[in-house]
């Protein structure tokens, strides 16, 4: 096959492309120019963005003696992710901003136009497996990334090529230390890549700038402190509330939900935020439709522990269809604008995005 | 192969190799006052010699630099602020749209941390600077002017001399970037008029990293690199011996050469114009269709392709070309040259530069035209971006 590598500078994608060369398949890399003022030389990698990460992926490329290019998709990154990212904490969701990276920009704009030209799909260093449309988690569940690649629809899928799925992190390193590539032992990125000091709460406050309004506390209705923005908070979050007032009982408090319409934090204790019914929009299957209901297992943020569910379909205000997701047992913090993604087994069978729960 | 972008770098001369080579196998520093350090002199002054009279200038005027980009920040700052020392009115500089960002971007320094004020000298649909522009732009206040030989992405011919007339008459200095005519185009400074000329060894036949700011003997510098003095005391450094060498041997055989590299590379390039128009028949040629093009130089624009898709699928065939200049290359930007000649975004986005030197035949002309319609074809399908 011809296949286009795309190429972040990091260790994985690295050994992607070496894998996909192995396999004999023709490899041109592609580094994606994501962000519209190429930050300063870094140490370290955040991901995407820097210019070091760009001679990064260009020298892993000339090590494999593929052809290599840089694609500007800044403008797409810009519209199709850092916007949508924006745009959902200012309306009280918690988004994943890779998840919608991978639906819009690398298996949308770069695999479109790389089959336009001529390539027979995308090659990346995602931890998941893919074989005959089929996605799995990594064989190192540690690193598994099925979860952010499970909005992928079954076309995308079909464009899609994953070396490293039963590779473990350490054995990727140790590959590319074997081929003599220097991003081998590169740092992993773990941040939100187009926010480079990691102060997810200081570039949202520079977007949508302050919107103070009050901290109330579940139980007793009261006032207890102030926020500058609900675009601050996620569901779940413990750290950071600044309460003036302390619980009746001592215990922590905990963001239970986040009401951007009347500016408002709710708070409360930690079995609050159990919830034993999820409601996704956009339900979308990956693989294949399965008759509902259906028991499956569920996962609800990335990394987060699976839970045994039913999912039943549902409609919502809107007529849209939607699922209901009868939980087994109750999950703790599940945010609205993650993904819901159904599993069996290893095998991803389907996502939607969490809307609402109970 | 097909190697199409001399304009980026054209191969050595074998005699410029040989020289290069000679050269790093002698130990000296040329400043060094000893027989080793006299041996190492001798190399550097007879290659300035021999680079002076190639070039139609006095060994004096000859300052040895590490390129085009050394060349040209020396010539805009330090002419800028020699200029400024000596009349602090002095603090406007004239320039063409058109310039490689080794001027553009002197200048926009020297605006944004030197107080200097610009005026970009606009061009025509072609890419040609009139005279009458310059005539209306200068005044008392002008430090200098800076109009490149030739444009670098579409090669056209400037009217140097006219200009360089034009400015003396208001006693303004005129710098130069001629870093592609050498071996192309017949070049003299002294007849020229130019104050201040930049060239550069790679695009004739040198080595990279070798390069030289002809600068008039009246004409002051105020030097960017202090340290031991050498190169008039306007270029301190440690003067690059196999590279000075190789520099003065490529230019003597690419200016000899020239006239038969000129017409032969011409009739190339003539060839592949019509080549290009007959397989591909709504490409646009931008710059000069006739004479007062550089005769290596060929520039498209391929209507709904993006320049980006045509390089890497005429890659991924063995025909080199460029998108732009070579120092842009990375990310696209839309080329400042075919914006400043007035062309829409789609046509600056879609265009190729297909450029030939010496060692260009007819086999890299036909393996791009071969390649050139299902390459088009399929970039079309591709599209453009948002």
């Amino acid at each position: 096959m011809r296949v286009l590598a795309a190429m972040s500078g990091g260790v994985d994608s690295a050994v992607a492309a070496a894998l996909a060369v192995d396999a004999g398949h023709d490899v041109t890399g592609v580094h994606l120019a994501l962000s519209e003022a190429p930050a300063e030389l870094r140490t370290g990698s955040r991901g995407c963005c820097s210019r070091e990460d760009a001679r990064d992926a260009a020298r892993a490329a000339d090590v494999l003696g593929i052809p290599f290019y840089v694609w500007d998709l800044a403008a797409r990154f810009r519209e199709d992710v850092v916007d949508d990212f924006v745009a959902e904490y200012a309306a009280g969701r918690t988004p994943n901003p890779c998840l919608r990276c991978n639906e819009k920009i690398k298996f949308a704009a770069v695999l479109d136009r790389a089959l336009a030209l001529g390539f027979d799909a995308v090659v990346t260093g995602h931890h998941a497996r893919l074989e005959d449309g089929v996605l799995r988690r990594s064989a190192d569940l540690a690193k598994d990334q099925s979860y952010v690649l499970a909005v992928l629809t079954p076309a995308q899928l079909a464009g899609a090529v994953f070396p490293l799925g039963e590779m473990t992190k350490v054995a990727v390193r140790a590959e590319a230390a074997r081929r003599g590539l220097g991003v081998a032992d590169k740092p992993d990125s773990h941040d939100i890549c187009f926010i480079a000091d990691g102060d997810t709460a200081g570039f949202l406050r520079s977007r949508l700038g302050d919107q103070p309004g009050p901290v109330i506390d579940a139980l007793t209705g009261a006032v207890v402190g102030e926020h500058s923005g609900t675009y601050g908070y996620t569901v779940g979050q413990r750290r950071g509330l600044a309460l003036t007032v302390p619980a009746p009982d001592g215990r922590p408090r905990y963001v239970l939900s986040l009401s951007p319409v009347d500016r408002s934090v709710t708070v409360g204790p930690v079995e609050a935020l159990d919830v034993s019914t999820v409601y996704a929009d956009r339900p979308l299957w990956t693989a294949g439709e399965r008759a509902l209901p259906l028991t499956c297992d569920v996962q609800l943020r990335a990394h987060g522990m699976v839970h045994r569910c039913t999912v039943e379909e549902d409609a919502a205000a809107d007529g849209a269809v939607r699922w209901r997701l009868a939980l087994d047992t109750p999950a703790r913090g599940v945010a609205a604008g993650q993904a819901a993604v159904l599993y069996d087994g290893d095998t991803v069978l389907a996502s939607a995005t969490v809307s609402v729960t109970a | 192969m097909a190697y199409l972008d001399h304009a980026a770098s054209t191969p050595m001369l074998p005699e410029a190799v040989a020289a290069v080579t000679a050269a790093m196998a002698s130990t000296g520093n040329p400043s060094s006052l000893h027989a080793a350090g006299r041996r190492a002199r001798r190399v550097v002054e007879e290659s300035r010699e021999a680079l002076a009279q190639s070039l139609g200038a006095r060994p004096s005027e000859i300052i040895l630099t590490g390129g085009g980009t050394e060349s040209d920040n020396l010539a805009v700052k330090g002419m800028f602020f020699a200029r400024r020392a000596a009349d602090p009115r002095r603090t406007r500089i004239l320039a063409s749209a058109v310039e490689h960002h080794a001027v553009l971007d002197a200048v926009e320094w020297l605006v944004a941390h030197e107080g200097a004020r610009v005026t970009w000298l606009p061009v025509d649909h072609l890419g040609r600077v009139h005279p009458h522009v310059l005539a209306e732009a200068l005044a008392d206040d002008v430090a200098l002017v800076s109009v490149m030989w030739v444009n670098n992405e579409v090669g056209t011919v400037q009217p140097i001399s006219a200009l360089a007339e034009l400015a003396h008459e208001h006693g303004v200095p005129l710098h130069t970037d001629a870093v592609q005519a050498v071996g192309q185009l017949p070049l003299d400074f002294a007849a020229s008029g130019a104050d201040a000329m930049t060239v550069t060894g790679h695009k004739f036949g040198g080595p990279l990293g070798a390069g030289a700011l002809l600068l008039g003997r009246d004409v002051t510098c105020t030097p960017l690199l202090h340290g031991g003095g050498q190169e008039r005391d306007v270029r301190s450094g440690t003067v690059d011996v196999p590279g000075v060498a190789g520099l003065a041997v490529a230019a003597a055989v690419a200016v000899e050469r020239q006239p038969e590299t000129a017409r032969r590379v011409g009739e190339l390039r003539d060839r592949l114009v019509a080549g290009v128009r007959a397989a591909v028949p709504e490409a646009v040629l931008n710059g000069e269709p006739g004479p007062g093009r550089l005769p290596g130089n060929a520039h498209f624009s391929f209507p709904g392709c993006e320049g980006d898709s045509l390089l890497l699928l005429l890659d991924a065939r063995g025909v080199e070309v460029s998108t732009g200049s070579a120092c842009s290359a990375g990310v696209a930007r839309p080329s400042h040259v075919l914006v400043a000649m007035g062309a829409d975004e789609e046509r600056a986005r879609g265009s190729l530069r297909f450029s030939l030197g010496h060692t260009s035949t007819g086999a890299d002309v036909d393996a791009l035209l071969d390649a050139l319609p299902g390459v088009v074809e399929r970039a079309r399908r591709a599209g453009l971006p948002r």
